[in-house]
C-alpha cells in the first residue's frame, strides 16, 4: 500500500503505512523537568507546568517553547521533577492550626484599650 | 469527541464503583461537589481515573493529529504573515497536545504508552482530522470551525473537576483566542474576495459540515453512568448541549457571509430556542473513527515515521542516570 497525499512532503518520504512500529520504551520521551517562571522582574517565580528533556539544558529550551513563546518572561527555573518533595494532600492537616494562631495575629493585639484605662485613672 | 468521557452503558449501573472504599467515595464527592479540585496524589475511584486518562490522552492526541491537515499548508500558505501566523497554530497544537499528555501522565499512564497505544491505533483522536485540507480555503474553516468546536469543548472541560486536566484547558484556551480569530479572519477574506474566492470557501463548508457535526459525537445516552460522570465533573456537557451551543453561536456567522450550509433543515425553532438539523450520518463517523476515513492510514504513518526517525536523537541525548518520575503538573 502507498500513501497517496496531497501534501507533496508526507509523498516525497515514501512511508510505508504497513509498517510494524517498533514501540517506545521506558525513558524514549525522558525523564520529566517542573518549570518555573518569573514574567516579571520582582515578582516570585511560578510553577507553569513540566516538560520531557534529557538534560537541563535542553528544558530551557523546550521551556522556553512551551511557556514563554507569548507573553512576557524575564526567567525561568527549571528542576528535575524527582528533586521536588512536596507534602502529601491527606496530611494537609498540619496545616490546619495556622488560623487558631492568635498570637500571630496583629489585629488581636488591642493596646488603645488599655492606654484609654490608663489615662481615666490618672485623671481621677 | 475532543476530550471526550464514555462509558459502555450495557456495563451493570453497581458495577461503577461497587470496589470502592463507602467512606473515601463520600469523601471525594463532597469534595466534588464543594467545587474542590482533585490533585494527581489524592485517592479516587479506579473509574474516576480510568475516564480522565482515557478522556485526557484522547483530547493530547487530538491535537498533535490534528496539526496534520492543517500543517499541510504551511508551505503553501498565500503571503507571509498567514505563514508565521499558520506556524504558530500549529506550534500552539503540539504545545497544547503536551501539555495534555503531561496532565494524563500525573494520573499514572506514561508517555511512551500514549505514544504507542496512538500509533497502534487503541487510543482515538478526534474524528474530523481523518479528513484531508484540500485547499487553502479548507485550513480557514478548520482553524474558524473546527477551534470554534474545540474551544466550547475544553471551556466546559475547563470546569472540570481534575486539577491537572483544568490548568492546562486554562491555557490552552487563552491561546485559542488567536487561532479562532485567525480562522475568521481568513474565512472572511477569501468570503468577500473574488467569485472565485468566495466558491472556494464555499466548497470548503460543503466538505466540512458533516465532519463538524459529527465534531460533539452523537446524542448521550442517558444512562447511571453518565449520571456518574457528571456529578465527578469529567463530563461537563451532553454532547447535543455542546452543539447546540456551537450552532448558536456560528451558524449566524456563517449565514451572515452569505454562505450557505448544506443542509435544508438546519434552523432555529423559535420556540424551544433549539436548532434543528438532519442527523448527521452516525454510521460514516463510526466507519471513519474505527479507521476508514479517507486520512486515517496517513495520519497514523505520518506520526509513527516521526517518532521513528527522532528516536536516535533522544537516545543520544539520554543520559545514564535519567529517572522517570510522575510530572507534578
Ligand atoms: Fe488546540
Ligand atoms: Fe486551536
Amino acid at each position: 500500500m502507498k500513501i497517496n497525499s496531497i501534501d507533496p512532503r508526507v509523498n516525497r518520504s515514501k512511508i510505508d503505512p504497513e509498517k510494524k512500529f517498533e514501540e517506545a520504551k521506558e525513558l524514549d520521551q525522558w525523564q520529566t523537568f517542573e518549570v518555573f517562571q518569573q514574567i516579571k522582574r520582582g515578582m516570585h517565580h511560578q510553577h507553569v507546568g513540566c516538560v520531557h528533556a534529557p538534560s537541563p539544558e535542553i528544558a530551557f529550551l523546550f521551556a522556553k517553547e512551551q511557556y514563554a513563546r507569548r507573553g512576557q518572561c524575564v526567567n525561568i527555573w527549571v528542576v528535575k521533577s524527582s528533586d521536588v518533595f512536596a507534602t502529601e494532600y491527606e496530611d494537609a492537616d498540619i496545616f490546619d492550626s495556622a488560623p487558631e494562631k492568635f498570637h500571630r495575629d496583629p489585629s488581636t493585639y488591642k493596646v488603645m484599650d488599655r492606654i484609654q484605662a490608663f489615662k481615666e485613672r490618672q485623671k481621677s | 469527541m475532543y476530550g471526550n468521557a464514555y462509558i459502555d452503558p450495557s456495563l451493570a449501573p453497581n458495577k461503577l464503583t461497587q470496589d470502592e472504599d463507602p467512606i473515601k467515595l463520600a469523601e471525594f464527592e463532597a469534595r466534588i461537589a464543594a467545587g474542590d479540585k482533585i490533585e494527581p496524589k489524592d485517592w479516587m475511584p479506579t473509574e474516576y481515573r480510568k475516564q480522565l486518562i482515557r478522556m485526557i490522552e484522547q483530547h493530547a492526541h487530538s491535537e498533535i493529529i490534528g496539526s496534520l491537515p492543517e500543517g499541510t499548508w504551511i508551505t503553501r500558505a498565500p503571503g507571509f504573515r498567514r505563514k508565521l501566523a499558520l506556524i504558530a497554530k500549529v506550534q500552539d497544537e503540539v504545545g497544547h497536545a503536551q501539555l495534555l499528555y503531561s496532565a494524563a501522565e500525573t494520573l499514572g499512564k506514561p508517555r511512551e504508552e500514549m505514544i504507542n497505544d496512538l500509533i497502534s491505533g487503541k487510543s482515538k483522536y478526534s474524528n474530523v482530522f481523518n479528513y484531508p485540507a484540500i485547499t487553502w480555503a479548507d485550513t480557514a474553516v478548520i482553524a474558524w470551525l473546527i477551534d470554534a468546536g474545540a474551544i466550547v469543548n475544553q471551556l466546559a472541560n475547563s470546569k472540570g473537576s481534575y486539577g491537572p486536566y483544568v490548568r492546562a484547558l486554562d491555557r490552552i484556551c487563552a491561546e485559542e483566542s488567536f487561532h479562532l480569530k485567525y480562522g475568521h479572519d481568513n474565512v472572511v477574506y477569501l468570503a468577500t474576495g473574488t467569485p472565485k474566492q468566495r466558491q472556494m470557501v464555499q466548497e470548503a463548508l460543503t466538505r466540512w459540515w458533516p465532519p463538524i457535526m459529527h465534531f460533539f459525537g452523537p446524542s448521550d445516552k442517558i444512562s447511571v453512568h453518565t449520571e456518574t460522570l457528571m456529578k465527578w465533573k469529567v463530563k461537563m456537557a451532553s454532547n447535543d448541549d455542546m452543539r447546540q451551543t456551537f450552532l448558536n453561536m456560528y451558524v449566524p456567522k456563517i449565514w451572515d457571509l452569505g454562505l450557505v450550509l448544506p443542509d435544508p433543515n438546519l434552523k432555529k425553532n423559535t420556540e424551544t430556542g433549539l436548532w434543528e438539523y438532519t442527523e448527521p450520518d452516525w454510521e460514516e463517523f463510526k466507519r471513519v473513527i474505527n479507521g476508514d476515513g479517507p486520512c486515517n492510514a496517513e495520519r497514523l504513518a505520518v506520526r509513527r515515521q516521526a517518532e521513528e526517525k527522532g528516536r536516535w536523537v533522544r537516545q543520544a541525548l539520554l543520559s545514564k542516570d535519567s529517572r522517570y518520575v510522575t510530572p507534578l503538573v
